[in-house]
């Protein structure tokens, strides 16, 4: 019984009226000044986080590396060739070794 | 429970304005904001992501990363209403310098290039044109990557990385009509107020086919859901593609460039690109085929008031209930299975909101026998087009749009 009456009361919400009112007229736009939060986040310890930190963190937050999933070194190293040659990011050269290395170690393929 | 009377989902859209998302999020399971933290279920992980309420303009989003934004809708949003409230939508920038001040005095879109007359336009100019509204889903080409397989680098998305509003703006074609584009136009380019960190990065542009950009649907939005855009949606101008994946849909517009040769700058000729075959799938590890660029969205549907492992009740009438969307054409049926795709009924839909809309879907089923099963629901769109039951695979993964399954456990 109590189903019924949900599906009932389901069904007569899809016919209800749109969930927003159509704008009426020019709306008047406001300025905007907002605030975006700031993240301090760095790469866990280890061998090579220094240089993790020190060249990836001005463009980009340390999560988009560590959400990414277990990655092969050969990805890994395209990974930071793109940043480098593709989105011009200042990776010194003889940081990537080390980069790439930490990388495999924290996301890499087993 | 109360979460699935439409009243109570209604009332609550003031909350959702003021910005308090928490109080959706409460209803759904989650107890303390501060430290929730959501599982993904993401095949080998990592599957879990904070909840955060820290970005100005929105409520509750899942935190893919703080910097450049990458913020989800969590997926029980997509259950309240077919319109994704403005401050729970999702958020995507490419690029980490995004101007966090706009005054609506000063701000001037560019239209240029190619064209009789070069136009700088105030928003108090753009708002003089003809005013037009469309109901469209904007969905990010790699949503739903974190479930390829073998997984892919990128944006780690779950489901969320969508949503649907009622866009308020001004036909594109008006605008380059004012402009007057010369004969030999071949495409026209869209770039925002947003910047790489280094300068000599690639900035982001993209661009349409001129014939497209003409075609009276594309638009410059200035309000979605009746308000104006969130500043991480666009404000103050946003590029509508409808039926074409979000990376068209460029974000704070303000600079309008019409060409007569087709851009090949990095974000239309190797950003964005998808294998040249059906569904844009190749096996993991091919190489040597043909790219294009993304373009058109595919068929889609989703189960919204059932999980994956939620318990239903043997021989007791339950309602599945989701939402669809025909990628660049409307929805013509969902049908839906309940033991795993051996056999479907079609669902009942709801309000047609246009063909670019999420269109709700809902079927009254009965469980069968105690143990595992798997609900799945399919969507073929107007144009006959219909969700393949393998998926896609390519390295960028992008263009999901296999028939998802949601294993449940029958009690």
């Amino acid at each position: 019984m109590l189903h019924r009456m949900l599906l009932t009361a389901l069904v007569a919400g899809i016919a209800l009226a749109p969930f927003y009112a159509e704008a009426e007229g020019k709306l008047a736009l406001k300025s905007v000044n907002v605030d975006l939060p700031d993240d301090n986040s760095m790469f866990p310890d280890g061998p090579g986080a220094d240089a993790a930190n020190n060249n990836c963190l001005a463009c980009h937050s340390a999560s988009m590396v560590l959400n990414q999933p277990a990655l092969s070194k050969a990805q890994w190293q395209a990974e930071v060739n793109k940043m480098r040659t593709t989105y011009k990011a200042p990776v010194d050269a003889k940081d990537v070794d080390e980069i790439v290395a930490y990388l495999v170690t924290i996301r890499g393929v087993n | 429970m109360e979460r699935y009377y439409p009243s109570r989902i209604l009332s609550s859209r003031r909350q959702f304005l003021g910005g308090a998302g928490a109080a959706t999020l409460a209803l759904a399971s989650a107890p303390a904001l501060a430290d929730t933290m959501i599982k993904l279920p993401l095949p080998g992980g990592p599957d879990e992501r904070p909840i955060t309420t820290a970005f100005p303009e929105k409520g509750a989003l899942i935190l893919q990363r703080t910097r450049p934004p990458m913020l989800e809708t969590p997926f029980d949003v997509f259950d309240q209403s077919v319109f994704t409230p403005n401050d729970r939508f999702f958020v995507r920038w490419h690029w980490a310098v995004i101007p966090t001040e706009v005054n609506v005095d000063t701000f001037r879109l560019a239209v240029h290039g190619h064209v009789n007359q070069t136009l700088s336009l105030s928003l108090n100019d753009i708002l003089a044109f003809p005013q037009v509204e469309l109901v469209a889903v904007n969905q990010c080409s790699g949503n739903s990557r974190g479930y390829f397989q073998p997984r892919v680098p990128g944006g780690e998305w779950s489901h969320g990385a969508m949503g649907n509003a009622r866009w308020t703006g001004v036909r594109l074609k008006d605008v380059l009509d004012r402009a007057g584009v010369k004969a030999g136009t071949v495409q026209v380019r869209f770039t925002g107020m947003d910047e790489p960190v280094v300068a000599e990065a690639p900035d982001f542009m993209k661009s349409l086919a001129i014939d497209h950009a003409r075609d009276g649907e594309v638009m410059l939005a200035y309000a979605m859901n009746g308000e104006q855009l969130p500043l991480l949606n666009g404000f103050p101008l946003r590029l509508i593609v409808p039926g074409w994946y979000s990376t068209y849909w460029v974000k704070m517009l303000n600079d309008i460039e019409v060409l007569d040769q087709p851009d090949t700058n990095y974000w239309m000729k190797t950003a964005y690109t998808i294998p040249d075959t059906p569904h844009a799938s190749i096996k993991p590890g091919e190489t040597g085929f043909k790219s294009v660029p993304i373009s058109r969205m595919v068929p889609r549907s989703f189960m919204t008031n059932i999980k994956a492992g939620d318990t239903l009740r043997a021989s007791a009438p339950t309602l599945a209930r989701g939402i669809a969307f025909g990628g660049d054409a409307g929805v013509s049926r969902v049908d839906f299975s309940s033991d795993g795709g051996k056999s479907w009924q079609p669902a009942q839909l709801g309000k047609d909101e246009g063909k670019y809309s999420f269109r709700q879907w809902q079927i009254s089923f009965t469980p069968p026998a105690a143990g595992g099963q798997v609900l799945m629901a399919r969507c073929t769109s107007s144009s006959g087009e219909t969700q393949p039951d393998m998926p896609n695979w390519n390295p960028a993964g992008f263009m999901r749009n296999v028939i998802e399954q949601t294993a449940i456990v029958v009690a």
